[in-house]
């Protein structure tokens, strides 16, 4: 009885080797770095496959139809970019772009790296005066941006209340009225917003600078202005460099504060790409058209990315 | 004379330059406190000083919880903002430590594509999400926000970690591999514990950035009941062309809370994550 109970135990003993021996080589595999790693990464590529890569692909194909809301899509070829370049509010938003991106990026960076350099001194409560002039940054932007509205409003906003009160004026420029100082004024909500970014990122940097650089200039006898243009402005570049790119790329493809501040208006002065991609699509319907609004603006994020990389490459 | 020198070098360079950065960051927040503390009829009282305040009163305040959603809208915001988080922290690290740390073929081509997706703005991308967003049927649920935000902040998670995991050094790694831990073990129990600083810097940049975010709030939410509180602001309190300055400043401040205070209490972290692509480069 005994003897067959053992032979029986036999092969079930032999499989549970088999079994033990299985796991311990899916284990040994599983070590190894490379299947290890793309365990790891499958999830997270999958998901960005998903909402990010297929959305993108998704819109370059959109931009070849013409497609309404509700309609079926037709097949357009290069229809939707034919009818954007004889558009002119298509070029009077590339326009627009172009010159909020140029201004208000030189603006912040030169008040940054101001701003950089007067906080890069010894003072009382520097960490607190850091946390408060990164508020604009940190504050959600469409909230600050309703505060601006409420600020430019041309009867009861602050400006035109003290330029009255002060007596500077009787009544004050109509901030959001008109062409040009609609756009000086999304400008300036921009900088003031983006401004600590480089600040505060300008500072990071400054600190790197090690203090022996800078006596050994004193010594060689070189003054403040010499000091900062040969020791401080060369270490910096690179800093600078990087943020002024980020900066460009989110400036270049800013929605929200157009969308809030002034819808574009008046009479299209202040549209943005992104905000002429919105109201193509989503206030016109016409989703192809929307998306070759956006699709023409890959090529500048191309360009930015690629000299990006070649210059993170060189260090 | 060189006592005057300094202070005067001190004035100049210093405190005057200072005032004038803390006046232009810092007076729209006055403004907005100031707003919504005014009654309607000192608000729009042309005489009247436009900073000071006379009769301050939180009838603004009163109307905004109890004629709009504002609290709703909040819970909203937090739920979202939390949710967005947790997912985009758990797949930006499971991206970022094996290139980070791990040798396998592809590794630097796929780090690049992480650094280049973080860059591709939202604006590129917004009609063909709301597209699949229709088609997935997630319209007017908050599920569209959380599936969509981690799509903004996962490559940028992803970034700032491998800069953490990189500095962990690979012989502690290899010391719990030879004394028989599993490649999962020296990961959860060695490595990340040291990591608690980037896990804390990509925490606050996401949570912020999923409470600030518009666009897709704008395009997916439009029902009151699932809006956030950006979306909501914006969306419910500007009324056709008649302006509710009073309520709609007491939603920008009270929406503005929450962020700086946590804000508040990270900003050593904080400001190592905004940094941290910039100078590390």
């Amino acid at each position: 009885m005994s003897r067959v109970a053992e032979a029986s135990r036999a092969p079930a003993l032999e499989a549970r080797a088999h079994r033990l021996f299985a796991v311990a080589r899916l284990g040994e595999f599983v070590e190894r770095e490379s299947v290890f790693s793309w365990l790891m990464l499958t999830p997270p590529l999958l998901f960005l496959l998903t909402f990010l890569g297929y959305p993108f692909f998704y819109g370059v194909y959109l931009s070849f139809f013409r497609r309404e809301v509700a309609g079926p899509a037709t097949f357009a070829g290069l229809g939707n970019f034919v009818t954007l370049a004889n558009d002119p509010i298509f070029w009077q938003s590339v326009g627009n772009t172009v010159k909020f991106t140029a201004v208000a990026t030189v603006l912040k960076a030169a008040g940054g790296l101001g701003m950089a350099l007067v906080m890069n001194q010894n003072f009382r409560m520097k960490a607190l005066t850091r946390a408060m002039l990164l508020l604009p940054f940190i504050v959600p932007t469409v909230l600050s941006t309703v505060a601006w509205q409420w600020i430019l409003d041309p009867g009861m906003g602050l400006f035109n209340r003290l330029l009255v009160v002060s007596g500077l004026a009787t009544t004050g420029p109509s901030w959001l009225g008109t062409p040009a100082m609609a756009m000086l004024s999304i400008i300036m909500v921009n900088t003031w917003r983006g401004l600590p970014f480089f600040g505060i990122s300008i500072l990071a940097g400054l600190q790197t600078i090690p203090a022996e650089l800078h006596e050994s200039a004193t010594i060689d006898g070189a003054g403040t202005w010499n000091r900062f243009r040969y020791v401080t402005l060369p270490s910096l570049l690179p800093v600078i460099f990087i943020v002024t790119t980020f900066s460009i790329i989110f400036t270049f493809f800013d929605f929200q504060l157009v969308y809030v501040l002034t819808g574009g208006g008046p009479a299209n002065s202040t549209h943005l790409m992104a905000t002429y991609a919105y109201s193509l699509s989503m206030g016109a319907g016409q989703m192809g058209l929307g998306s070759a609004v956006a699709l023409s603006m890959v090529p500048v994020l191309g360009l930015l990315l690629v000299v990006l990389t070649l210059y993170v490459r060189k260090d | 004379m060189v006592g005057e020198l300094t202070w005067r070098k001190r004035l100049f360079g210093l405190w005057l330059p200072l005032a004038l950065f803390y006046v232009v960051a810092l007076f729209p927040f006055t403004w907005m406190a100031a707003t919504s503390l005014k009654t309607n009829a000192e608000l729009y009282d042309p005489k009247a000083m436009p900073l000071t305040i006379r009769h301050p009163s939180l009838v603004h305040y009163i109307d905004l919880l109890r004629e709009t959603n504002f609290l709703t809208w909040t819970a909203n915001t937090m739920l979202v903002a939390v949710v967005a988080t947790g997912i985009s922290l758990l797949l930006g690290s499971m991206l970022a430590y094996p290139l980070a740390r791990m040798r396998f073929r592809g590794a630097p081509l796929l780090a690049i594509t992480v650094a280049v997706t973080y860059l591709v703005p939202q604006t590129l991308l917004f009609v063909p999400m709301a597209d699949l967003i229709g088609r997935l049927k997630l319209g007017n649920t908050l599920n569209a926000v959380m599936l969509t935000y981690p799509t903004l902040l996962v490559p940028f998670i992803a970034w700032l970690l491998m800069g953490y995991f990189k500095t962990v050094p690979k012989e502690l790694e290899e010391q719990a591999l030879i004394d028989g831990a599993s490649r999962w073990r020296a990961m959860t129990r060695v490595i990340l514990p040291l990591c608690m600083p980037g896990f804390i810097s990509a925490g606050i940049f996401a949570f912020t950035l999923a409470q600030n975010e518009f666009l897709y709030a704008l395009l997916f939410l439009s029902r009151s009941s699932v809006r956030t509180v950006p979306i909501g602001v914006v969306g419910e309190l500007i009324r056709g062309d008649a302006f509710y300055w009073g309520q709609l400043m007491a939603g920008a401040l009270l929406g503005s809370i929450p962020v700086a205070l946590i804000y508040s209490f990270f900003v050593k972290y904080y400001v190592a994550g905004l940094t941290a692509g910039a100078v590390k480069g």
